[in-house]
């Protein structure tokens, strides 16, 4: 591929998803309702091929790149794809055709109104993660961090209920004000000290030396760092972690691609790619720079799991089991070592099939059967064998247990821990396992092993198949991605400082 | 201090009318605004009064252009030379400021006479228009001129006409809120007199050039410590810096929107340029800054305008209301880029001067849409109107997204700018209180977009979208907030060169 070939393939995977939208909305109005869910699909292939064009001259060196008119003298927008958005990239509109197929089966099954707003905001949410992922300086990278939250909110509120407007709110309140107060005042404290914001770097083998480094020390730079952290709210680092739960009001399928995938997923990769582009391993490494950002990410892990031991609530569980696992994408970026970023950027993948599968699954509950709650569970698993075995084996991968995607990156994550003689962290990684079982195993116990309640027969009742085949294809992506790992091993190794080839 | 400043005096060569611009930027305005009651048909006197306002536009930008490289302009009335006669001065900054007055009034008045034509008998438009020509000589004079007792005079010229535009509003509290503005605007310049009554009488000139120069040798003088103090309050109650606000909610939110939007998106601005032009130009940076500390007093009030006014804005009722209490916190940001006194800081609050005007125009604009269409702009009447005016309204998201400061706006540059400024002053708590300020203005403008995208209507009748005519001006300006988001190398550029060349002050650019 050309170099104007790869940027006109980076630009059209973010355009690609706009014109979706535009056309969901067209075929929404005048069309009917399956010309409108083909063509969704139809651009989520298109966007995910485009994206997938791109792996081969990534991985062989390129830099994709694209600069758009200067904002300010000197402040240009632009974007350049390197291999940790590629990653998030591949991940995001990967996934979204799964979930589109899902949220069909599920809006239909549960005959949801405005459905075609529904499809139009997500695509939307789509391109502004596509643009966070390829965004080539900070400023580009606030763009499209703000797109997302603006784009996701109708997606949250959906229902229209009180109770959903109100979690709306909360879910708008604390991303922007954390976005604006924190991490827009880092980015300006950022322009002040560098006079380039953009991600470089990382290509013959070196990681990227960081824009900050030799520019601020001290309790100075780990303020900038903290600003950083918790400016990207999205992360939902403990205490700005509230708005996780409450977007559990959406529908499921907003639930599953945004809120354990897309979402969240912007935010851990926006504070990775901090950590690695703008600080620098080799900086964050120096006299404990981190050391903050790593005990307040170790107490988000285990604090959000202890928390979800105790809810009853299916979605709210995963809601606190995913903050929970976004804090080991923050605390392998915090831990500053190779081996441990190399966890959080494959974390990235991995928890994302586990989670969605996961979601997926608890939306397929409530379809079939209106059940929300843990408690209600018993013995389902005999009526929904595949569901259930669909979310036997994320759990697993969440746990990290082989052969499944979770236990690579949960192995580079410990091990990362370790070089960097925290052993203290291994151990919250370890106990944090422990905790996963704990509040995963039960759910997969109560629907195999108890009885169904009396007067319920046990004849199957899966999920419409249009819901049950994303999941299925989920969990054995988590198969897949434990024998491919080395692939996205040797994707990312560039930007992580390690040589290609040296993982498998 | 060595810039080669280039200073033409078009009395001293023959003269071409390329050099009678200054002296047009004023007169053409002033002369049309009696030619109004010539022609009378309401029709005839639109058309004239949008030309004459697109032709005041073409002078200031040509302006702008022959003064961008640093030359200063000096056109003399009658070839009187200073001291003897009064002569307009125009350098970088009061030309930036030409353009935006004169940008904004070609704009808004394209849009007619809004929801004023209700209240104003048929037949007699003619005098709207006079009006509305007599308030632009006003602010295009203060801008222009060279002369302090000028300034004073056209400041009148454009209070007296202002008052009689907001007392336009439909309800009777029209009438009221343009009394109250009558009583703070004359006390405001009252006080203005005088200070420049004071400086008069230990410097005995009147020029603003050899008044900065004579001022510097009586500087430490009580009388002109007495002069300043007057100078600034009577000014900042103009520019409604906080406390001295009062005024200005109610009498933007009663006059007609079409006269608010060009009252908000000027006369505060030409306040704004008062107080630099006084400060920087005739005070000179040292006897404001390191010997008074006027900058002291400036900051905390700045920031308290800042935050009063977001709040206050947060909790009305009224969509011109909300609009009107946002002006306060956003003058509170220019007034913190002077009194970060540094020249980041005050092109700071030019690039939002400039940015301003456009953002709070094009959101008055669509208040003057919604009025025309609703009869109010209560916002229970904007309930579900995204469905029923979505053009107005996405111009309302675009210029409501710059007022918050989301990148790609014209917001984003100036509060970049802004940040910027505080941050190279260390001045990181400021740094901070900016950001707090802009999250409430995500409350205040969020809350409406809620109202208007998210909610059902609470009436049933049809209701269409705003006419053309009303609806290009407010794109124009909506739009402008996005250009000038994108391309802002236009005015960030302008703006950093007339900083530099204010702090060197009237006295130090000599002629």
């Amino acid at each position: 591929m050309t170099p104007d070939a790869q940027a006109t393939a980076l630009v059209s995977a973010i355009l690609l998803p706009l014109l979706g939208a535009f056309g969901v909305q067209i075929l929404g109005r005048f069309g009917n309702d399956n010309a409108r869910d083909a063509w969704t699909i139809l651009i989520g292939l298109a966007t995910f091929s485009r994206v997938a064009s791109l792996i081969e001259p990534v991985m062989a060196g390129a830099r994709p790149a694209l600069a758009l008119p200067e904002l300010m003298p000197g402040l240009g927008l632009g974007f350049e794809v390197e291999p940790l958005g590629l990653l998030f990239a591949l991940v995001a509109s990967g996934l979204w055709i799964l979930t589109s197929l899902y949220g069909f089966g599920y809006m239909r099954g549960h005959y949801e109104k405005n459905q075609t707003r529904f499809f139009t905001c997500f695509a939307l949410a789509i391109s502004a993660a596509l643009g966070i992922a390829f965004a080539g300086d900070l400023v580009t990278l606030f763009l499209f961090y703000e797109i997302l939250t603006f784009s996701t909110f109708p997606l949250v509120t959906h229902a229209g209920t009180e109770a959903a407007v109100k979690a709306g709110r909360l879910y708008l309140g604390i991303l922007v004000s954390t976005s604006v107060l924190f991490l827009l005042l880092a980015i300006l404290w950022t322009s002040t000290l560098s006079d380039d914001l953009g991600f470089h770097g990382g290509i013959n083998g070196a990681a990227p030396a960081g824009l900050l480094d030799g520019k601020i020390e001290g309790h100075a730079a780990a303020l900038l760092l903290m600003l950083f952290a918790y400016g990207v709210g999205k992360a939902a680092l403990m205490p700005f972690h509230r708005w996780l739960p409450a977007a559990m009001v959406a529908p499921t399928p907003v639930s599953a691609l945004l809120h354990a995938v897309a979402v969240v997923k912007a935010g851990v990769f926006t504070v990775l790619k901090i950590a690695i582009y703008v600080f620098g391993i080799d900086m964050l490494a120096k006299d404990g720079l981190s050391d903050i950002l790593m005990w307040v990410a170790a107490i988000t892990i285990f604090a959000a799991s202890i928390r979800a031991l105790s809810l009853d609530n299916l979605k709210a569980r995963l809601a606190y089991s995913t903050i929970s696992q976004l804090s080991y994408i923050v605390l392998g970026a915090a831990l500053a070592t190779s081996a441990a970023a190399m966890g959080a950027g494959m974390h990235i993948l991995m928890h994302a099939l586990g989670k969605i599968t996961l979601f997926f699954v608890a939306g397929a509950i409530y379809v079939v059967s209106h059940k929300t709650a843990v408690s209600e569970l018993n013995g389902l698993g005999r009526k929904m064998p595949f569901t259930f075995g669909a979310f036997c084996i994320a759990s697993f991968s969440i746990i990290g247990l082989p052969p499944l995607g979770g236990a690579w990156s949960k192995w580079f994550l410990v091990t990362g821990a370790v070089d960097a003689g925290e052993l203290g962290m291994a151990a919250i990684f370890m106990l944090s396992s422990l905790l996963s079982i704990g509040y995963l195993m039960p759910i997969v116990v109560r629907a195999f092993f108890r009885p169904l309640p009396d007067g319920v027969d046990d004849s199957r009742e899966e999920a419409p198949l249009l819901m049950l085949l994303p999941i299925c294809t989920t969990a054995l992506l988590c198969f897949v991605t434990f024998v491919y790992a080395g692939s996205v091993y040797d994707l990312l190794a560039p930007v992580m400082g390690l040589a290609v080839g040296s993982g498998s | 201090m060595t810039d080669a400043v280039t200073v033409h005096h078009a009395a001293t060569e023959a003269l071409s009318f390329r050099d009678h611009l200054p002296a047009l930027q004023v007169l053409l305005p002033l002369m049309g605004a009696p030619l109004c009651f010539l022609l009378r048909k309401a029709a005839l006197v639109s058309f004239f009064t949008v030309a004459i306002s697109f032709a005041c536009l073409a002078i200031s930008l040509t302006l702008l252009g022959q003064t961008m490289g640093g030359e200063i302009l000096i056109y003399e009335f009658g070839s009187w030379p200073r001291p003897f006669g009064i002569e307009y001065r125009v350098d970088i900054t009061n030309s930036f400021v030409l353009v935006v007055i004169s940008l904004v009034a070609a704009v808004v008045f394209a849009a007619g006479p809004g929801q004023a034509r209700r209240s104003i008998p048929v037949g007699r438009e003619y005098l709207f228009y006079s009006a509305a020509l007599l308030c632009l000589t006003g602010l295009l004079g203060v801008t222009i001129t060279g002369d302090v007792f000028n300034v004073f005079v056209f400041m009148e010229i454009s209070s007296l006409s202002s008052y009689i535009l907001i007392a336009l509003g439909r309800e009777r509290r029209a009438l009221m809120a343009a009394f109250t503005y009558l009583i703070m605007g004359t006390i405001g310049a009252t006080f203005l007199l005088i200070g420049i009554g004071l400086m008069y009488q230990m410097t005995g000139t009147l020029n603003m050039v050899d008044m900065a120069v004579r001022l510097q040798a009586v500087s430490d003088t009580r009388t002109i410590l007495v002069a300043v103090a007057f100078v600034i309050v009577g000014i900042s109650t103009k520019l409604a810096v906080f406390p001295l606000h009062q005024w200005l909610p109610n009498a933007y939110s009663e006059a007609p929107p079409i006269v608010s939007a060009f009252l908000a998106a000027t006369a505060t601005k030409v306040a704004y340029y008062l107080l630099l032009r006084f400060t920087l130009g005739l005070f000179g940076a040292a006897l404001i800054f390191d010997q008074i500390g006027i900058d002291i007093l400036l900051m905390p009030l700045s920031v308290l305008a800042m935050f009063v006014g977001s709040i206050a804005a947060i909790y009305q009722t009224d969509f011109k209301r909300i609009l009107a209490y946002s002006s306060i916190a956003q003058i509170g940001y220019m007034t913190l880029g002077l009194s970060l006194a540094t020249e980041a800081g005050v092109a700071a609050g030019l690039i939002h001067l400039f940015n301003h005007a456009l953002m709070k125009g094009g959101l008055f604009m669509v208040a003057a849409c919604v009025m025309w269409r609703m009869g109010s702009t209560h916002i229970d009447v904007m309930r579900g109107l995204g469905q029923r005016m979505p053009i107005t309204m996405a111009a309302f998201v675009a210029a409501g997204l710059a007022l918050v400061g989301v990148p790609g706006t014209a917001g984003f540059v100036s509060k970049w700018a802004l940040v910027t400024a505080a941050l190279e002053n260390e001045a990181f708590f400021i740094a901070f209180l900016i950001m707090a300020s802009s999250v409430l203005a995500v409350v205040y403008i969020w809350r409406l977009v809620e109202i208007v995208y998210f909610s059902e209507p609470e009436t049933d009748f049809e209701v269409k979208e705003a006419p053309l005519r009303m609806l290009i001006p407010t794109w124009t300006l909506a739009g402008m907030t996005i250009w000038f988001g994108l391309f802002s190398g236009f005015s960030v550029e302008v703006a950093e060169a007339a900083a530099k060349q204010l702090f060197v002050g009237l006295a130090g650019a000599g002629a």
